[in-house]
């Protein structure tokens, strides 16, 4: 007796019983759809996240400082510190990371660090809308150094002049956007460079001279939801030195992002950064520093995601082995059934052996058709949540191979019994069965 | 061979297919109580004989039917069919026995439900490893013989009766066995449908010369066969030569 012979017998007596089947078939369907849709959700979960951090940079690591929990207080009283972190809820100035911090960090790994960003914040300039001195406009003033810019370069490209330089000490120069040209200059890109802009921050007024105009981003402002012209997110660019004059900040910084060289291993790199500089810290009573990197929060996101399976996996495993007890419960049922067939193919010489295949074919079969409807249904399902969510579905194909295999071992596992049941039936009382 | 020859209608140049010597089978139903149905069967049937066992119910007619179509071993005695000796068999070689050797024609059909009348003729060669194409030539011929090729697609339930047991003569023919063993083959059927079962039977008895062993507890069926045995409380106590004439069953 061959296999497709064996295949075929089966298919039809499942045929012949396409109700009972289906209701065998469900405990199965249901296992299997389970594991294959959350498998489908969080594959396309992760790889939807990790296509948006990589374009963001998953090779930076930010560096920042962080106040101490009572883990990391060593030797220092409880009491004490507790009361001077709720004074300091802000860093003073000798919290700050300095410069020759950076610097030893920077001689330290030369192959590893390719640069570092720096920004001082300075806070919303505003000024009036050209044409509409009733209206006003709104912008964010942030100072950079290069290595800032050159991050930004890529999306929006300067159009017009030069990006600021680290030689241009603290003077008075800016990067504006074209949309800011546009609403507060009111000429074109290239009449901008070299005219002055004054901005109103901190109540106090500026003059800053343009340097270059950047091609402006619009997808920020969607991002916001404002289309209100008045209220453009739009950036203006100053030198860091002249940005600590605007502010009268001292030297440090309270974070900065690190540009790590490719091919260096985040993870380690980033462990090895936020030891470096905690090192400074050690004698700090409420402050340390931390390194994080967007690899690191999306390895995060994985193992939440790989619990979260795993604990979709186990209910699924309990449906599957409730489904697996209805297989060995409908193969007996069906053996019993089938007593005369069974004795008049014993009698006319089939041996136990074909016998017992028949029916293992038979329950492999049927938890084979139950795990493809499994899987095609937790591909739908997971396929539409991740469409509700606004992801592209990812059916992850080990899964779909393990699940499809795994439902078949099923079949053989609870099909056996049955299956050998009917094989050890005595020919005679098989036949004589009413 | 003819010194232990009992039988009065013999043809010695003829092949010994049934030597059965002794034949006694016990069962046992609760420990001391063993009950022996069969006492001592000696039976031996020719190649190309058409032989009745003839007895009323309670006779041990299904016992040694069971015995001679290898379903079950004898207690003690000697049993050889077409020259093997089945006590030294395994399970496995007693299927394969069946398979090659014996042909089954029940009372009650006994087809395979769902499967056409054609995929139930090929059974037997399925399990002898006959390869697809031959299957399908061999059966479709034999249902020719039988008279049933117009309705080979056709699945047992949407059979007659009559035909329900044409089809199960053409699938006891179709491995070319040593014997048909046939057990009140037209038990279930009304006279005329007996009628042309039996000439069925006479027909491959004749024309393909096949050895047919019927098992039957009806008289004038016995009738018709070359020889007729009666089995009497688990005893051969009777053999005479049958008439041979066929008549309205």
């Amino acid at each position: 007796m061959g296999f497709f012979e064996n295949v075929s017998l089966a298919l039809s007596s499942l045929r012949g019983n396409k109700m009972r089947s289906l209701l065998t078939m469900l405990g199965i369907i249901i296992g299997i759809a389970a594991v294959i849709a959350i498998e489908t959700i969080g594959g396309s979960m992760t790889g939807a996240v990790t296509d948006s951090m990589s374009g963001m940079g998953v090779n930076n690591i930010t560096v920042s400082l962080t106040q101490k929990t009572s883990d990391d207080e060593q030797g220092t009283t409880a009491q004490g510190v507790t009361l001077r972190r709720f004074m300091d809820s802000t860093p003073s100035e000798e919290d700050l990371m300095t410069d020759a911090m950076i610097q030893d960090y920077r001689d330290a790994f030369p192959d590893k660090v390719s640069d570092i960003q720096k920004t001082v914040q300075v806070g919303s300039g505003t000024l009036e809308k050209y044409g509409d001195p009733d209206t006003t406009i709104t912008a964010t003033v942030t100072g950079v150094n290069r290595a800032v810019l050159d991050g930004i370069a890529d999306d929006t490209p300067i159009l017009s002049g030069r990006w600021l330089s680290d030689d241009d000490g603290d003077r008075r120069i800016c990067n504006v956007s074209s949309k800011f040209v546009e609403q507060a200059m009111g000429c074109s890109d290239s009449e901008a460079v070299g005219r002055s802009v004054t901005l109103t921050v901190n109540g106090m007024p500026y003059t800053f001279y343009v340097a270059g105009v950047y091609e402006y981003d619009d997808s920020s402002s969607y991002m916001f939801g404002s289309i209100d012209d008045d209220s453009i997110q739009t950036t203006i660019y100053i030198p860091l030195d002249a940005a600590r004059a605007v502010t009268s900040a001292s030297d440090g910084y309270e974070s900065f992002t690190v540009i790590v060289a490719d091919g260096v291993d985040m993870t380690e790199f980033v462990s090895t950064t936020g030891s470096f500089f905690a090192s400074y810290y050690t004698r700090n009573d409420t402050w340390t520093v931390e390194a994080t990197s967007l690899s690191s929060l999306i390895e995060e996101m994985t193992s939440i995601l790989d619990t979260l399976s795993l604990g979709i996996s186990a209910i699924a495993a309990i449906s599957l082995l409730v489904g697996g007890i209805g297989v060995m419960n409908i193969m007996t049922v069906s053996v019993t059934e089938r007593t005369r067939e069974i004795g008049t193919r014993k009698a006319l010489g089939a041996p136990s052996s074909a016998i017992r295949l028949q029916f293992i074919t038979e329950s492999m079969v049927l938890c084979l058709i139950g795990g493809v409807i499994g899987v095609i249904l937790g591909i739908s399902l997971g396929a539409a949540l991740a469409a509700a969510v606004g992801f592209a579905a990812k059916p992850s194909i080990s899964a779909i191979v393990i699940a499809v295999g795994f439902s078949m071992a099923i079949g053989l596992f609870f099909g056996y019994y049955p299956a050998n049941k009917a094989a050890k039936m005595d020919p005679i009382e098989a036949l004589r069965y009413e | 061979m003819a010194e232990h020859d009992r039988t009065s209608v013999r043809t010695p140049q003829r092949r010994l297919l049934i030597d059965m010597q002794d034949i006694h089978k016990s069962f046992y139903i609760g420990k001391p109580n063993e009950l022996e149905i069969l006492h001592g069967i000696d039976l031996k049937v020719w190649e190309g004989e058409f032989v009745a066992i003839v007895g009323e119910s309670g006779s041990g007619k299904s016992t040694l039917m069971n015995i001679i179509g290898v379903l079950d071993k004898p207690t003690s005695g000697r049993y050889t069919l077409n020259g093997v000796d089945i006590h030294a068999a395994a399970d496995n070689e007693l299927a394969a026995i069946r398979n090659r050797q014996i042909g089954f024609v029940f009372q009650t059909y006994n087809l395979i439900a769902r499967q056409t009348a054609l995929k139930n003729v090929e059974l037997p060669m399925l399990y002898a490893g006959v390869p697809g194409g031959e299957r399908t030539r061999r059966a479709t011929e034999w249902l020719r013989r039988v008279g049933m090729a117009e309705r080979m697609r056709h699945q047992p339930n949407e059979l007659s009766g009559g035909q329900k047991q044409r089809v199960a003569i053409a699938r006891a023919m179709v491995n070319d066995p040593a014997i048909i063993l046939a057990d009140e083959p037209t038990g279930a059927l009304d006279s005329q449908t007996s009628r042309v079962v039996m000439d069925l039977f006479h027909e491959m008895n004749e024309k393909y010369h096949k050895t047919i062993v019927l098992i039957t507890h009806n008289q004038t069926l016995a009738e018709e066969c070359q020889r007729v045995l009666t089995l009497l409380d688990g005893r051969i106590v009777a053999e005479r030569k049958g008439s041979g004439r066929r008549g309205i069953l």
